[in-house]
């Protein structure tokens, strides 16, 4: 049970680093994005291209350090990662979306629009690396490390909770500290007073679309490098997210990491009890039900 | 000196027009209140000059410039701040983070206007740190009001300060009103409390129906046994 639910807070990190961008992105640019699960994929996908490709063209070493399962390559694939996929957000907003908002476009021609970009994306995934499941690294297995209460865990997923609390510190001071960071969260709050206020909307927007692509690839990569990489990853990671992002009040960052948590825990106890391919009806039910006592989330106002 | 002149200002939200060939005129340094019965077009007037709405004919004029149909984010940039009525503050955000926000587009050190605004408003500076979406509805005004300070402008426009707020309280707004005026800002204030609104203003308009109706000294038009019978209610 422990074990499971040591388990259940690495898949957990890893869900709420997409479900804190696809909160953000509801908060600001007010639409549900269903293209949130494909940016993982992406992300997870443009390392792998970085580590297996770019890296050995330009004479990175292959090694790992001590007992993970990557090296240096994986240290320049990440950051390189997160940079494209926030460049492909922003991509679609300025190409798709923003033409949208200045139509003054429904909340549901949104929806369908991120709809539409994330086959498109998954699409172009599939074409060019194909539906087969890749690894960062083939056919290593690293020993897992014995924790006191018999709790195993795998050094991998020690690293990919540090990473996972780096980049949720760096946000928080990022929202909390800088010029930028406290128009977001203005802009979140009060978007028409925002813009009365001097703020340029636009350029907020295009920073959150940054951010959560960003977040959103190194939670697709840290999926990678936990479990495995493929197409349909994302689009599965997509109830998840979206039952994160509501139990903890959709625009509520803070609300996502724990909602995040709370889902990644609820899915792997429940293959104690249940086959893990149902872990995804896990995800569902919560959201039905978190829909139903209480829509606005547990961090929502009545 | 005028320092901002509406002049023959036509605009609606869809086809329909709300206000008909609109004038007024804001000298500097003075408040002008504009009164007149619900739906008379007095929140759309500030709007339109904020740049929210975009006026089918006419032209609005801030010192030299020429603003009409300017965005709000540029409108803030020549010097007009502007309080809505209602969502006028940053509710999950502290005091402190309000007034700096108010500040977004300097880039200079605003330290210095940041106490006077906390001086102008001192049950303010004891709570700092406090979320907005706490405070009462009368400090939330006042926030409002000291976020909109925060860029020094030379008018403010005021969208109904006194809507919703206790009867005690509504003195006190308006106390704080004459206050900022005395600091040089014209302002142009929209309202319903149409007697307070006058007494405190160097000039007056009432607005019906969308159209000029009568302007005068403020003085005058609460006076005006009119104006008494039909907007202060005998």
């Amino acid at each position: 049970m422990l074990e499971l639910t040591t388990y259940g807070v690495v898949l957990g990190s890893i869900i709420a680093l997409g479900a804190i961008g696809l909160s953000m992105v509801y908060g600001i640019v007010r639409f549900a994005n269903f293209a949130h699960g494909e940016f993982m994929t992406a992300g997870a996908y443009i390392a792998l291209f970085m580590v297996t490709g770019v890296s050995s063209w330009i004479g990175i070493p292959d090694n790992t350090f001590a007992s993970l399962s990557f090296g240096w390559r994986m240290v320049f694939a990440f950051p390189f990662s997160m940079a494209c996929v926030a460049g492909i957000a922003i991509l679609f907003d300025r190409i798709l979306y923003r033409k949208l908002r200045a139509k003054k476009s429904g909340p549901v021609m949104f929806a369908m629009s991120s709809l539409g970009a994330s086959f498109i994306i998954r699409m172009v995934l599939l074409i060019i690396w194909g539906a087969d499941y890749r690894f960062y690294r083939p056919g290593l297995m690293r020993p897992a490390l014995q924790l006191p209460w018999g709790i195993k865990i795998r050094p991998d997923q020690i690293l990919i909770l540090c990473v996972v609390l780096f980049l949720v510190v760096a946000l928080h001071l990022f929202l909390q500290n800088t010029k930028m960071g406290k128009a977001m969260r203005a802009t979140a709050d009060n978007a028409e007073l925002a813009l009365i206020t001097g703020i340029d909307t636009e350029r907020i927007i295009i920073w959150t679309w940054g951010i959560g692509g960003a977040l959103a690839a190194a939670g697709g990569i840290l999926y990678g490098i936990d479990v495995q990489i493929h197409g349909e990853m994302g689009w599965n990671f997509l109830i998840p997210l979206f039952a994160a992002a509501i139990l903890g009040s959709i625009g509520n960052i803070y609300g996502a990491l724990i909602g995040g948590l709370t889902i990644g825990i609820a899915q792997q106890l429940s293959t104690a009890f249940m086959l893990p391919t149902y872990k995804l009806a896990v995800a569902f039910v919560i959201m039905i039900v978190i829909l139903f006592i209480r829509p606005q989330g547990i961090f929502g106002k009545e | 000196m005028i320092i901002l002149q509406i002049k023959d200002i036509t605009v609606g939200y869809t086809e329909i027009d709300i206000l008909h060939e609109v004038n007024i005129n804001v000298p500097s340094g003075e408040i002008v209140s504009i009164i007149g019965p619900n739906g008379a077009g007095k929140s759309t007037l500030l709007k339109t000059i904020f740049g929210l709405l975009k006026p089918r004919h006419g032209k609005v004029t801030f010192k030299e410039w020429d603003i009409t149909g300017l965005k709000p984010n540029m409108v803030v940039r020549k010097g007009i701040s502007y309080v809505p009525q209602v969502d006028n503050v940053f509710p999950s955000m502290t005091i402190q983070e309000n007034l700096e926000m108010g500040a977004f587009i300097r880039n200079d050190d605003y330290s210095l206007r940041l106490r006077e605004v906390y001086e102008l408003f001192p049950i303010m500076a004891e709570r700092k740190k406090q979320k907005v979406g706490h405070l009462s509805g009368g400090q939330r005004q006042m926030v409002a009001m000291g976020r909109a300070l925060m860029l020094d402008p030379e008018v403010l426009l005021l969208d109904e300060p006194s809507a919703g707020l206790a009867p005690v309280l509504v003195s006190g707004i308006f106390e704080k009103i004459k206050d900022i005026n005395a600091t040089g800002v014209a302002i142009i204030i929209v309202e319903q409390n149409a007697r307070e609104a006058l007494k405190m203003a160097h000039h007056g308009y009432v607005l019906a129906t969308g159209r000029n109706v009568l302007d005068d000294r403020g003085d005058a038009l609460l006076a005006n046994q009119e104006v008494g019978r039909l907007y202060l209610g005998g």
